[in-house]
């Protein structure tokens, strides 16, 4: 089972009715399915670069505000706070973190699938058997990564910062959101696997299907952490 | 299901549900950490302030691709496919933080 495991992580096999396991057809001996995804996070690493420059490039050269970590007074004498909610975000970046774990005991699960439960298993093993709880549990993280994210953006623009304000809004609003598009996307993903899951069943044949979607959802995360850093943190 | 013919780098499980709650407490931890710094002012006005943040981010993203993304275990035509874009994307970055003088050697 352990090698089953793991060659089929590497794509390098495909499950038969007649119970045997065998390579595939390609030339790399790998399924396409998971070169494309890793070419396509490949390339997902150059778009975000380009954002993240961006940001840094444009960082501190906002002439007017709402600033990300220091106060601002305008012409009138109005007061703009620094604009960026550590807690709130840091509550967020916990929540993406958490569905990152949520999103491998999902894979886990499925890939354990059909195995018989050892004698007296406890809720934890029992619990680490059910894809469809971790995909809904992933599912929901995401979906409250992105309640924050509404929130943090709304509370944004009640405090006078939009995308047209300054350079740090501009830049500001289109990392982050095309961050929380991927998310969205990622929200979706994760909704049809459940639903797929909860009408057939997923079984380890797709462990493939899974880890796929699986590993656009850490991608997601750690292009979180790499914003986190960079743009919440980093004064 | 014999898989005798494979590459001994190929023979390597997953991880375990016990290794990825580990991993879970580890991010949270270096995550803490992070922000408790961001709220002492000694250490934000620190020269060492920036690179410590950049190394945990560093660290945190290594941990998920390395276990959460199973690239620790996997082919390295994966590794090749993340970590050779991932250096390009990294000296772009850096590249244009000199073009516009943000920072300087």
């Amino acid at each position: 089972m352990a090698s089953h495991a793991a060659a089929a992580s590497h794509g390098a096999v495909a499950g038969h009715d007649d119970g045997h396991v065998h390579h595939h057809h390609t030339t790399t001996g790998l399924d396409h399915r998971k070169i494309a995804i890793w070419a396509f996070i490949g390339s997902e690493c150059m778009l975000f670069a380009s954002l993240i420059s961006t940001y840094l490039i444009y960082k501190g050269k906002s002439l007017v505000g709402p600033f990300p970590h220091t106060e601002y007074v305008d012409a009138a004498g109005k007061v703009f706070k620094p604009i960026l909610d550590i807690p709130v975000t840091s509550a967020s970046t916990f929540v993406l973190l958490m569905s990152s774990l949520a999103m491998v005991l999902a894979l886990q699960a499925v890939q354990l699938k059909g195995q018989p439960l050892p004698a007296g298993a406890g809720w934890w093993t029992r619990a680490q058997r059910s894809s469809q709880l971790w995909l809904g549990v992933t599912a929901l993280l995401g979906a409250m990564f992105l309640g924050f994210q509404a929130y943090e953006f709304t509370s944004f623009v009640r405090e006078g910062l939009t995308l047209k304000t300054n350079l740090f809004g501009s830049t500001f609003f289109t990392l982050t959101g095309f961050h929380g598009a991927h998310v969205t996307v990622g929200v979706l993903w994760l909704m049809s696997l459940l639903w797929i899951d909860r009408t057939r069943g997923l079984t380890p044949k797709d462990e493939l299907v899974v880890d796929i979607c699986a590993l656009y959802w850490h991608f997601v995360d750690v292009v979180w952490i790499a914003i986190f850093t960079l743009i919440y943190l980093i004064q | 299901m014999s898989h005798d013919s494979e590459p001994a780098e190929h023979a390597h499980a997953h991880p375990t549900g016990a290794t990825y709650l580990k991993v879970a407490a580890i991010l949270t931890l270096i995550t803490v950490i992070e922000v408790w710094a961001y709220y002492i002012p000694a250490l934000v006005s620190s020269p060492l302030f920036n690179p410590s943040l950049l190394i945990m981010s560093a660290a945190k993203f290594a941990i998920v691709v390395l276990f959460y993304m199973h690239l620790k275990y996997d082919h390295k035509l994966f590794k090749a496919l993340f970590t050779g874009p991932l250096i390009v994307a990294t000296g772009t970055i850096f590249a244009l933080l000199f073009l516009f003088a943000k920072i300087s050697l």
